[in-house]
């Protein structure tokens, strides 16, 4: 494989995180359990979708235009999608919307940190650009987890319940197959694997301080970086994807 | 031929779309003016990624120059933008609007930290406290006065 290839697979990646996750909390808007609520969720998952924006640009060039932005967005299908599983779990409730955000904040602010220190320069803007958004979604998640955890009782039983769920979707962030080496070894792919140790501590300090238990269950589902996923993927690109599935080409 | 001084000076009355009382020079979003083959070519770089201002930034920045010079409009995201790039002037324009601006914040690392003290942009009490992290626009947080209880925008601190 190219490394051009191999870094187009790479930003789609993170693009596709960003991407899918940005619609899920965007189903909120209207919905959030207090105004100021909505407006954060919905603020957070602009910043998601202005991160896809910028890396489904960069990966529009990578293969030559072949596809526009927003055609990596609108016409793929659930195959070819390649965000982790966390990312695609409905919301069900505001705990489990905070839950798999808790997870996948502290993830990606470890993440873009060492990303925007790599080779290719794009990526590293990309990576700076979008750290300081990250740390503000980081601290909102990190403190509802709190907040949640050692609030009430039924706060307490149903943040729980949420953190116990997602556990088996966290390896998964950290993924790598023959992609990330070959771009490791050009120091433009992060070695996602020295992440790992400091994630886990963040988590952890984060459900201690909020009286959480740590999941103790070891069984991790993998897959969405492979396109294997989950159903509820197809049912979020029917709803994100419908305008030019029924209009092709339709623009604003 | 136009100079790039005069191009700047153009660009300082073009507005924000979404704070209108500051310019797009205000808020630091203009980087860099070229002027090559007698094309102008402005580079700009987004607040926030998902800023959807940037197009009718573009457009308005083509619709000021283009009765001057040829524009092309690229945008940039390294380095990446901050509050700091913000004028002095602007941060003035910015309060008698009713916007608190900027203030030097504590790290976001550390959970509930106490928020910064914004002073209320109308009675200037520092006794305000904050609402929401996140406000209006995606460069805002929501904030209340304890003094005139007036609610207000803090244009928050981006680093």
């Amino acid at each position: 494989m190219t490394v051009k290839e191999a870094l187009f697979t790479y930003v789609l990646r993170i693009a596709d995180d960003s991407l899918i996750l940005g619609q899920r909390i965007a189903e909120w808007c209207g919905h959030g359990p207090i105004l100021e609520e909505d407006i954060a969720l919905t603020n957070i998952s602009l910043d998601l979708i202005g991160q896809a924006t910028n890396l489904y640009q960069f990966a529009s060039e990578l293969e030559e235009n072949k596809r526009t932005e927003d055609q990596l967005a609108f016409l793929r299908v659930d195959r070819e999608f390649s965000n982790a599983l966390l990312v695609e779990q409905p919301n069900k409730d505001f705990g489990f919307t905070i839950s798999r955000q808790f997870y996948f904040d502290a993830f990606r602010k470890l993440f873009f940190e060492a990303l925007a220190s790599s080779k290719d320069e794009r990526l590293a803007a990309i990576a700076e650009k979008s750290l300081k958004e990250t740390k503000y979604h980081l601290k909102h998640s990190s403190e509802w987890i709190i907040r949640l955890g050692d609030g009430t009782e039924e706060s307490k039983k149903r943040i729980q319940e949420a953190i116990n769920f997602h556990w088996k979707f966290t390896d998964e962030l950290f993924f790598q197959n023959e992609i990330d080496t070959q771009l490791i070894d050009l120091d433009i792919a992060i070695p996602l694997t020295s992440l790992k140790a400091n994630w886990l501590n963040y988590v952890v300090t984060v459900l201690h301080q909020a009286t959480l238990e740590i999941p103790t269950n070891t069984f991790q589902q993998e897959g969405g970086r492979l396109g294997f996923h989950s159903e509820h993927l197809g049912y979020l690109l029917a709803e994100m994807q419908y305008m030019q599935r029924a209009f092709p080409n339709l623009e604003w | 031929m136009v100079t790039t001084n005069e191009i700047w000076q153009l660009l300082e009355q073009v507005a924000d779309p979404e704070i209108p009382v500051l310019t797009i020079v205000d808020l630091g979003i203009v980087r860099t003016v070229e002027i090559k083959d007698s094309t102008c070519i402005v580079t700009i770089t987004p607040t926030y990624s998902g800023c959807p201002a940037m197009h009718v930034i573009e457009d308005e920045i083509k619709n000021a120059l283009s009765s001057v010079i040829q524009t092309e409009v690229k945008s940039t995201l390294s380095p990446a933008w901050t509050t700091d790039w913000m004028s002095e002037n602007g941060k003035i324009k910015l309060r008698e609007y009713g916007i608190a601006p900027p203030e030097n914040e504590v790290d976001k690392s550390v959970l509930f930290a106490k928020p910064t003290i914004v002073p209320c942009p109308k009675c200037n009490s520092k006794n305000t406290k904050m609402v929401s992290q996140f406000g209006s626009t995606a460069c805002k947080a929501h904030y209340q006065c304890n003094a005139c209880l007036e609610p207000f925008d803090y244009f928050k601190c981006l680093r």
